[in-house]
């Protein structure tokens, strides 16, 4: 089962898309390596990662058909 | 009939909530392309008291998007130009100007002025400095930033330390070539203005209590296409770890430091760092009669008196390695640049070109 992952700000910008699919992880944690894989380019980029909407840690589980999101900080003013 | 007349109008509004904004006192970080449209309408809906807090000169740039200016204002500091087109504007409100840059030795006593802040600045390190004193001092913070196309908007403690704050979302700042800002990126000149009207829409709610604020949400907006997402917040206990939890744990941190931007590079690191950021740019500060030249590394002169002046190719830049004949002038310069251009990497060269090798 496949997890719809939405981006935004520079990590759109890396991977040329607003959102992609990836395998399903248990964890966030577990998350970060799956997408470090297959998106090298993320590998030293700063973002917080929501689940379902809401912001999550790296131990917080992931439910099936979730939707996660990658959420770089902004800082132009 | 007042100005405010179709305020106590609105339904749900009225002349209650028009009161609440005439006796607030609300601090404006940056008279930037967010702080211009933040201050327009601040001041336009009444309220009692706007402080400006910046130490930036208008320049020709900021003209597409820093509506409060003209050509007339170029050269002219932006906390002052600003206080003086508004009270041009409005008689009835209160307005300060701060004609500097916030940092930790003075936000402390700017912001114990006022009841709220809305941060429009342009660059992480007064970013973190602004949510850290708004926690310490229980201030509410509304939020707002750009990349690109693309906005944040967000209200932070609201309800002091149980709050959410920017720590909980972004415990660790990014490096510093990371997140381009407005200068380095581009951004186009109406969309600052969606974002500040948003900020400043969520500071009249919050004082007013009128509708629903992004209370530890954020809200993340694309201009091109409309979409939106929000998420809601949560509280990291681990962001609790680095914030400074007294005003003297404040004075004591370094904010540069901690987003990655502390201040000397020896000469073997410099051309591995010209090869990774190819838009480096390395700045001789020395007058053209002082020995030896540098040969065979590309390089700008900039003399020393000059340096506070706009520059193209500095503003340009992201990473500025400066140096001179000992290192003494190269320092005060990153010192000054840095405030300047408080996210770009700026680095002074140790010893300066006395302790440049020629076998490197």
């Amino acid at each position: 089962m496949k997890l719809i992952v939405k981006v935004f700000g520079r990590i759109s910008e890396e991977i040329g898309e607003s959102e992609f699919m990836i395998e399903r992880s248990d964890n966030i944690a577990s998350l970060k390596g799956e997408i470090n894989a297959v998106y090298p380019q993320l590998k030293d980029l700063k973002f917080a990662i929501a689940v379902n909407k809401k912001l999550s840690t790296d131990s917080d589980k992931i439910p099936e058909g979730a939707e996660i999101a990658l959420l770089p900080p902004f800082s132009g003013g | 009939m007042d100005r405010f007349d179709r305020h106590y109008n609105l339904k749900g509004f009225g002349l209650k909530s028009q009161q609440k904004l005439q006796e607030a006192k609300v601090l404006v970080v940056g008279a930037g392309g967010l702080g211009c449209p933040i201050l327009l309408y601040l001041a336009s809906v009444g309220f009692g008291k706007i402080g400006i807090v910046d130490g930036d000169l208008v320049s020709e740039s900021n003209l597409s998007r820093q509506v409060l200016f003209g050509q007339n204002d170029l050269g002219k500091n932006k906390a002052e130009a600003a206080v003086q087109i508004l009270l041009g504007k409005y008689s009835d409100i209160e307005l300060v100007s701060i004609p500097e840059y916030l940092n930790k030795e003075n936000i402390i006593e700017h912001l114990n002025d006022y009841d709220l802040v809305v941060d429009g600045s342009d660059n992480f390190p007064t970013r973190y400095l602004v949510n850290d004193a708004c926690v310490l001092l229980g201030k509410p913070l509304v939020f707002g930033a750009l990349y690109q196309n693309e906005g944040q908007v967000a209200v932070f403690n609201t309800r002091g330390i149980q709050s959410v704050n920017y720590r909980d979302i972004y415990p660790i700042p990014p490096s510093a070539h990371e997140v381009p800002n407005c200068n380095e990126a581009g951004v186009l000149g109406v969309f600052p203005g969606i974002i500040g009207s948003m900020m400043a829409s969520e500071a009249i709610k919050l004082v007013s209590g009128f509708g629903v604020i992004l209370d530890g949400k954020m809200l993340y907006y694309n201009f091109l296409n409309h979409s939106e997402y929000k998420i809601e917040l949560t509280k990291d206990p681990q962001s609790e770890i680095s914030r400074p939890k007294s005003a003297n744990d404040l004075i004591q941190m370094d904010y540069q430091d901690f987003c990655g931007l502390s201040s000397q590079l020896n000469w073997e690191d410099v051309i591995p760092l010209m090869n990774e950021f190819g838009d480096t740019v390395l700045v001789d500060l020395r007058q053209s009669h002082e020995e030896p030249e540098l040969e065979d590394i590309p390089f700008i002169r900039v003399s020393m008196d000059q340096i506070h002046l706009e520059n193209a190719e500095l503003t340009r830049t992201n990473t500025i390695l400066l140096f001179c004949q000992t290192g003494v002038r190269s320092m005060k310069a990153s010192k000054l640049l840095q405030e300047k251009y408080p996210d770009k990497y700026i680095r002074s060269i140790s010893g300066g070109i006395n302790s440049f090798d020629l076998n490197l």
